[in-house]
């Protein structure tokens, strides 16, 4: 018999790679011999772009970092600059939105990971009741904000705008459901042999070697690694919310899509908290020098003069660089930024999760069947754009 | 235990002509770091003081100032839940540093990732080429003489 070693070009433009991902895949057979990603097709100089902007406009670029969890990357961005700047009070019902907010994210990635996920590796259905519940966060966004996606409503010192009258009553309707509508998903894969056979034993990663290769999120927490930074580095109060870190034992495909289900439930209990928690007033500090005065008083020449020079001049920050980081949907997500005293940061550097998580998987598919690669890529759960940035 | 007594029990430990000096700024300590001693103040941190995950590498061009390219490691330790950041500099025409691929595996594509945007030269690297651009591109961007909307790219105005 002939042995010879076949190159595939997986992708870029393949629906299982989850946006313009290209490995170069060698393979003997249908087992991987070597496995390496080329990135880079969305490669967008965010970082560039924010050394010539003011820290307000750099707002919407954070965002579209990760384009399914576009709010969790405004969210560690305006924490990095709060802490330049060195506010660390803001309005408690600003805080409890961008809680909410945050979480409601987490659920609407997760969803969308599990929809893909579950998809790749041939559960149609899944997909279908996936899409469907994130759909309705999607509206909750679009309403709130007007924007789907994106909703751009974070800004130094608060947040842009409250939440509609009657959004609060529609959240807690959907974060009282979806744990009662995740048992159907949990019917159509956790017991599902295929899904068992194609998960179980697939990209098994020891805690030591999540510490070697700097993972983070549910890629650390299935391996039984206890980090999740809402828990040990605590921002916006999450020490106050009564949750649990999910953690896995056997740190395969299959652990961490009960991790991702389980964070979900969590999240949900979180968003809840947050509701019965949050009280009336202000959604933003009074200091004019780095926020947006309410919108309106900017008929007032008092208010009118300092929201005109936040918006052509921007705000000055204190020389020096901070670092923040916040747990993401997909891991860890942290701004490391450096200020010259300037309006513009001198270097924003934006470390994503997907960048680092992906790495580990020329190391995972090595040995192992193509099919395997497919359900590596869904359990890294990463997007192109919070690869490439 | 505070951070300013976490710094000294550090820095004790560290050896002296290693340590330049060390900033404070919003409750986050910078240890400046001699070059050439990188990989043992980074190897000391990792297995004594339990600091055994790299969050992330970057560098920062400081255009006009020599030596101009600083590299820049954030760990963070599990057990005490704590931050540290080392700071030093690529000295040399093209910069250069030693890798520390060899302590941690994730440093491969942040190193990769700075030699595209700084053209910092990992020295030790196992597969150093670029990583988001493309090979035969001109030109390191996050560079601060790179201008930011490219060179001799056509421009639709």
């Amino acid at each position: 018999m002939r042995k010879e070693i076949i190159k595939l070009n997986v992708g870029p433009q393949h629906p299982s790679t989850h946006g313009v991902l290209r490995l170069l895949v060698e393979l003997e057979g249908e087992v991987v011999v070597s496995c390496d990603p080329d990135i880079g097709y969305l490669h967008r100089g965010i970082e560039k772009l924010m050394e010539n902007r003011t820290y307000h406009r750099s707002i919407p670029l954070t965002e579209r970092v990760d384009y399914l969890a576009g709010a969790a990357n405004s969210l560690g961005y305006i924490l990095a600059v709060e802490r330049l700047l060195g506010i660390e009070e803001i309005p408690p019902r600003a805080r409890y939105i961008r809680v909410i907010v945050a979480e409601l994210t987490r659920i609407a990635s997760h969803l969308f990971w599990l929809a893909t996920h579950g998809h790749d590796l041939g559960a149609m259905t899944p997909l279908f009741y996936a899409l469907r519940d994130r759909e309705v966060i999607m509206d909750f966004f679009e309403k709130w904000a007007g924007k789907r996606l994106f909703p751009n409503m974070f800004r130094v010192g608060g947040v842009a705008k409250d939440f509609p009258d009657g959004m609060e009553q529609e959240i807690r309707k959907f974060a009282e459901e979806l744990p009662e509508k995740m048992k159907d998903y949990e019917t159509l894969l956790t017991k599902n042999p295929i899904w068992i056979n194609r998960t179980k034993g697939v990209g098994v990663l020891s805690i030591d070697e999540v510490l070697d290769w700097g993972l983070s999120g549910p890629m650390a927490r299935g391996s039984g690694l206890d980090f999740d930074i809402r828990k040990v580095d605590p921002y916006l109060g999450y020490d106050e919310f009564d949750f649990v870190v999910p953690l896995g034992k056997n740190g395969d495909t299959y652990d961490r899509y009960l991790i991702r289900l389980e964070e979900m439930r969590q999240s949900c209990r979180i968003i809840l908290q947050a509701l019965d928690r949050m009280p009336k007033g202000d959604i933003m500090i009074d200091d004019y020098k780095v926020a947006f005065p309410p919108k309106e008083k900017v008929v007032n020449g008092e208010y009118l003069i300092p929201h005109y020079l936040l918006v052509v001049k921007g705000f000055k920050t204190p020389k020096g660089e901070v670092f923040h980081h916040t747990e993401a949907p997909k891991g860890e997500l942290a701004f490391y930024i450096v200020s010259d005293g300037s309006e513009h940061p001198y270097r924003v550097k934006i470390r994503t999760p997907s960048f680092v998580n992906l790495q580990v998987i020329s190391k995972l598919a090595k040995g192992r069947l193509l099919s395997d690669l497919i359900a590596l890529i869904g359990t890294i759960d990463i997007v192109l754009a919070d690869v490439d940035r | 235990m505070d951070i300013k007594k976490y710094t000294e029990k550090i820095l004790s430990a560290l050896p002296k002509e290693a340590v330049k000096s060390v900033q404070e700024f919003r409750g986050q300590v910078s240890l400046i770091v001699e070059s050439e001693r990188i990989i043992d103040v980074l190897k000391l941190l990792r297995d004594r003081f339990g600091f055994r995950y790299l969050i992330d590498l970057t560098a920062v061009d400081h255009l006009p100032n020599e030596p101009r390219f600083e590299v820049v490691y954030h760990l963070w330790c599990h057990a005490e839940k704590r931050l540290i950041r080392v700071k030093t500099f690529a000295k040399g025409e093209p910069p250069t540093i030693s890798s520390v691929v060899g302590l941690w595996s994730t440093a491969n594509w942040h190193e990769r990732e700075c030699y595209d945007m700084f053209g910092i030269i990992f020295d030790g690297h196992p597969d150093l080429r670029r990583i988001l651009l493309w090979e035969g591109f001109d030109g390191h961007p996050l560079r601060k003489d790179y201008p930011v909307e490219g060179r001799d790219e056509k421009r639709n105005n």
